[in-house]
């Protein structure tokens, strides 16, 4: 390789700074400038092996969209991106670039050198190409008769993703979803300061304008059944994520202040609780919030509850830091901001005031043992090492399970030994025919670009079904 | 967006509506509940399919003013539009033929057993009903409960009907009485379904009652709804609302309905001062 004389770090990227962004739910990241995002731009090798391509679940041609956008052709980077990813604005955002495009990149395998910053080139692709909506071609509608007639339950990343490019492709689809907004996790589960509700709902807007159709307030299983679905769609496919949170169950866990994550994130994001009495749902929150786990959700519970006034705002997890499950952006960002991390710490009891409220979490210092199933240590606990935090608001974020809603409704369906929808990995065919089912709902919580790459998979397989149906 | 077709006020703080939500009229049965949103800022709040017309794609929906969103909710009229109706919601009531079921309903919870009452009775039960409440005026949908139960006692706290007294006073009545009851349901405040479920048991009568913890989303998957029963951790929404009422906690349930006390408080004072009712 010829000797390279790039700059080691990624470009430094614009934020608002901790003190200020703990008190607002406003954007932490505040994006690239067209100049910034240029030279990041120029750290990208355009390798001819390109590994960062086979790090991404969607395999867009990465190399490709840096370098029109080096090339100052925004135009031409969106398109390539969109060909791609139909939410990349999104994307960009949330992605675990570290262990997907950017843990593969090249530049980052290079001694002391930091990968390039894909995902933020990625998002500012997208970001400039909302601003500038006209250069956008419209998208080519087939208006002759459709190729088929597709049902979409859920309106998360994977159904989305899914409606969109079946629509792209002649099929005439209506998502129904139970909500009463579309976007699954990307509106009621991660906060409006990573994810703006904005960007979310701009680019179901373009999905909406390639002709899908979207109706709220359906609980497919309960509003509608899976039978009047299989009777009007010639394919059904399920993206219904993996909504039902999980609970600890140990004693005091129905107190009062003592919530699961989805609950919390439920209150503060699709109902705007942080807006409250501007909008009439309210949410507790209280001096001292305990937070147990360490995943995206848990950081995205305990910086809210910061942002809504907490004076302290602690993460207690079972593990430690190096197995700790969260994007490492978000980690970082979460202790500038001052959340305190108690590792290899598990609560065993929330106890109540006289009034029902919670007022401390018995927790037990652990240590890691032998490897799990899943190949990281175990955490065991260690005797009398019993200690008491105080907290006034405790929030659980610690996984959820399949929603059983629409899976009741449909026993014919094959479930795994999890509970989750057994599904081809890469058809997405489910054991009923002309049902498919991907994302959460099939792989249990995982990532938005897995829920999408699953919808993509299987747009392609139920073209091919429906086309070989016809044919015969 | 969902049509309000007819609206009255009952009595006062009771409001009885139809309203346009032809999915959830052709899927609906008995025990079964939506979730209502007034506008784009509403709360979500769950109300009981009181009555429905599957023909006509309508559902009737009957609610007490506590707190913002159900007085916002009794302000609008015929031909406003609700945000969103969703449902039908929950697991519908065990309703079969038992033999003699004897229905206990109290306040606006009359309504929530209403559609339960007519359907056994549609079965073939013997229904004996008890309605119960703080005086006569208040004892709403005497006459539609009346229908179709083959007796009905009324209770009042003050005596201006029926008996002098509350729910279970009729209920001991009745046992006194000789009558042998297979099946009963309460639904009503809290409270008063607490003694019935208690009474009920030293009656050896198995008992269902329909909680009504605070919820957000009324389909699984928040967990705002967790009650426990038998010693496990239900979601009203999904598991419920019926359940066995020897079985429920009902402190812990009293003590989470007091949860957001002063937010609600905020915000009722925020909305009548608004209105100029305040
Ligand atoms: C707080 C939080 C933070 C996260 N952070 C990240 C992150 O930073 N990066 C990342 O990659 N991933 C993150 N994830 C995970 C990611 O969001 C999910 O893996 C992804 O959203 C799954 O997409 P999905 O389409 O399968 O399901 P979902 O996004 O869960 O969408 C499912 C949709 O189906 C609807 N639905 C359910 N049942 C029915 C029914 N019966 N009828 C009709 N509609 C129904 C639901 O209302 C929902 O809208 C996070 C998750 C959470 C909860
Ligand atoms: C399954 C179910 C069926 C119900 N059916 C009926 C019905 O047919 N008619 C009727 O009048 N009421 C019914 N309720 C109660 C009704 O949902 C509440 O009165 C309503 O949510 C109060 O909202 P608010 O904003 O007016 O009052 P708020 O000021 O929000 O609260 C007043 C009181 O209502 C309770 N409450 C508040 N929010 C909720 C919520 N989201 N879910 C449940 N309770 C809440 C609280 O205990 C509080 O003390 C039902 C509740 C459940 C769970
Ligand atoms: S979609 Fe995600 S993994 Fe793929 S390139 Fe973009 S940020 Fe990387
Ligand atoms: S691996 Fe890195 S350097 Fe190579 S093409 Fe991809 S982004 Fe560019
Ligand atoms: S209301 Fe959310 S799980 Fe029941």
């Amino acid at each position: 390789m010829m000797a390279l004389n790039i700059p080691k770090n990624k470009t430094p990227i614009a934020e608002q700074e901790p003190e200020i962004r703990n008190h607002n739910f406003k954007e932490v990241v505040l994006g690239y400038t067209l100049e910034e995002a240029i030279t990041e731009s120029n750290r990208c090798l355009q390798c001819l092996t390109h590994p960062c391509v086979a790090g991404c679940p969607v395999s867009i041609d990465i190399p490709g969209f840096i370098l029109s956008l080096r090339k100052n052709d925004l135009g031409e980077s969106i398109k390539i991106l969109k060909s791609y990813n139909n939410l990349p604005a999104v994307c960009g955002r949330v992605c675990p670039q570290e262990s997907q495009c950017e843990g593969k990149c090249t530049v980052g395998l290079m001694k002391d050198h930091e990968p390039v910053a894909i995902g933020k080139l990625e998002r500012f692709v997208a970001d400039w190409a909302a601003s500038h909506e006209e250069i956008e071609e419209s998208p080519q509608l087939v208006e002759s008769e459709t190729k088929g007639k597709v049902a979409v339950i859920g309106a998360g990343p994977s159904g989305l993703t899914v409606a969109a490019d079946l629509a792209k492709r002649g099929y005439k689809v209506k998502i129904f979803e139970a909500l009463h907004e579309p976007g699954g996790v990307l509106i009621y589960g991660i906060p409006e300061f990573r994810l703006p509700k904005t960007i979310v709902k701009r680019e179901i807007r373009a999905i909406e304008e390639l002709g899908v159709e979207l109706e709220k307030d359906v609980v497919v299983g309960k509003t509608l059944t899976p039978e009047e679905l299989k009777d009007e769609y010639d394919a059904i496919y399920i993206g219904t994520g993996a909504g039902t949170p999980r609970f600890m169950n140990i004693p005091g866990t129905n107190l009062n202040g003592v919530y699961s994550a989805s609950e919390f994130l439920t209150r503060i994001n699709l109902m705007h609780a942080y807006e409250f009495p501007k909008y009439d749902t309210p949410i507790r929150i209280g001096k001292r919030v305990v937070v147990v786990g360490a995943g995206n959700v848990a950081m995205d519970g305990s910086r809210s509850a910061l942002r809504l006034g907490a004076e302290k705002s602690m993460i207690i997890y079972r593990r430690s830091e190096k197995e700790m499950p969260a994007r490492i952006e978000e980690y970082h960002h979460a202790m500038e901001e001052g959340i305190e991390f108690h590792w290899l710490t598990n609560p065993i009891e929330y106890i109540g005031d006289e009034n029902g409220n919670v007022k401390s979490v018995r927790c037990l210092k652990m240590e890691l043992g032998e490897p799990d199933a899943s190949g990281r240590r175990r955490p065991v606990p260690i005797e009398g090492s019993e200690f008491t935090i105080e907290a006034d608001t405790v929030i659980e974020a610690i996984g959820q399970t399949s929603n059983k809603v629409l899976l009741s409704a449909f026993p014919e369906l094959k479930l795994n030994k999890r509970g989750y929808i057994e599904a081809n990995s890469e058809t997405s065919a489910t054991s009923v025919e002309g049902v498919y089912a991907g994302g959460d709902i099939v792989t249990g919580a995982a990532t938005v670009i897995l829920a999408m790459g699953a919808g993509k998979k299987s747009a392609q397989a139920i073209d091919e079904y429906l086309g070989s149906k016809k044919k015969a | 967006m969902f049509e309000i077709l007819e609206k009255k006020q009952i009595v006062p703080k009771e409001y009885d509506m139809w309203v346009k939500a032809p999915r959830v009229a052709s899927h609906v049965k008995p025990g079964q509940f939506v979730v209502v949103r007034t506008d784009e800022k509403g709360e979500r709040i769950p109300l009981t399919v009181a009555d429905f017309n599957r023909e006509d794609g309508r559902i009737r929906l009957i609610f007490q003013t506590v707190g913002k969103s159900t007085y916002e909710m009794s302000k609008m009229n015929v031909g406003d539009f609700l945000a969103d109706v969703v449902g039908p919601l929950g697991t519908p009531s065990e309703v079969k033929k038992h033999g003699t079921v004897l229905m206990i309903g109290g306040g606006v919870g009359i309504a929530a057993l209403f559609p339960v009452l007519k359907e056994l009775k549609k079965l073939g039960n013997k229904v004996i009903t008890i309605l119960g409440g703080r005086t006569s005026d208040l004892v709403i949908m005497k006459d539609e409960c009346a229908e179709y139960s083959d007796e009905l006692i009324i209770t009042t706290d003050d005596g201006t009907a029926g008996i002098k007294g509350v729910v279970t006073d009729g209920m001991k009545m009745l046992v006194e009485r000789g009558e042998h009851v297979d099946y009963a349901w309460a639904i009503g405040p809290t409270i008063m379904m607490k003694f019935a479920a208690l009474t009920a048991k030293d009656l050896n009568i198995p008992i269902w009652v329909s909680l009504n913890p605070i919820m957000v989303d009324g389909t699984g998957m928040c967990g705002a709804c967790r009650v426990t029963v038998n010693g496990n951790i239900k979601f009203a929404c999904v598991d419920g609302p019926e359940f066995d009422g020897h079985d429920v906690a009902w402190s812990e349930l009293m003590t989470r309905l007091k949860q957001y006390k002063d937010q609600e408080k905020i915000s009722l004072e925020k909305y009548l001062t608004e209105v100029g009712e305040m």
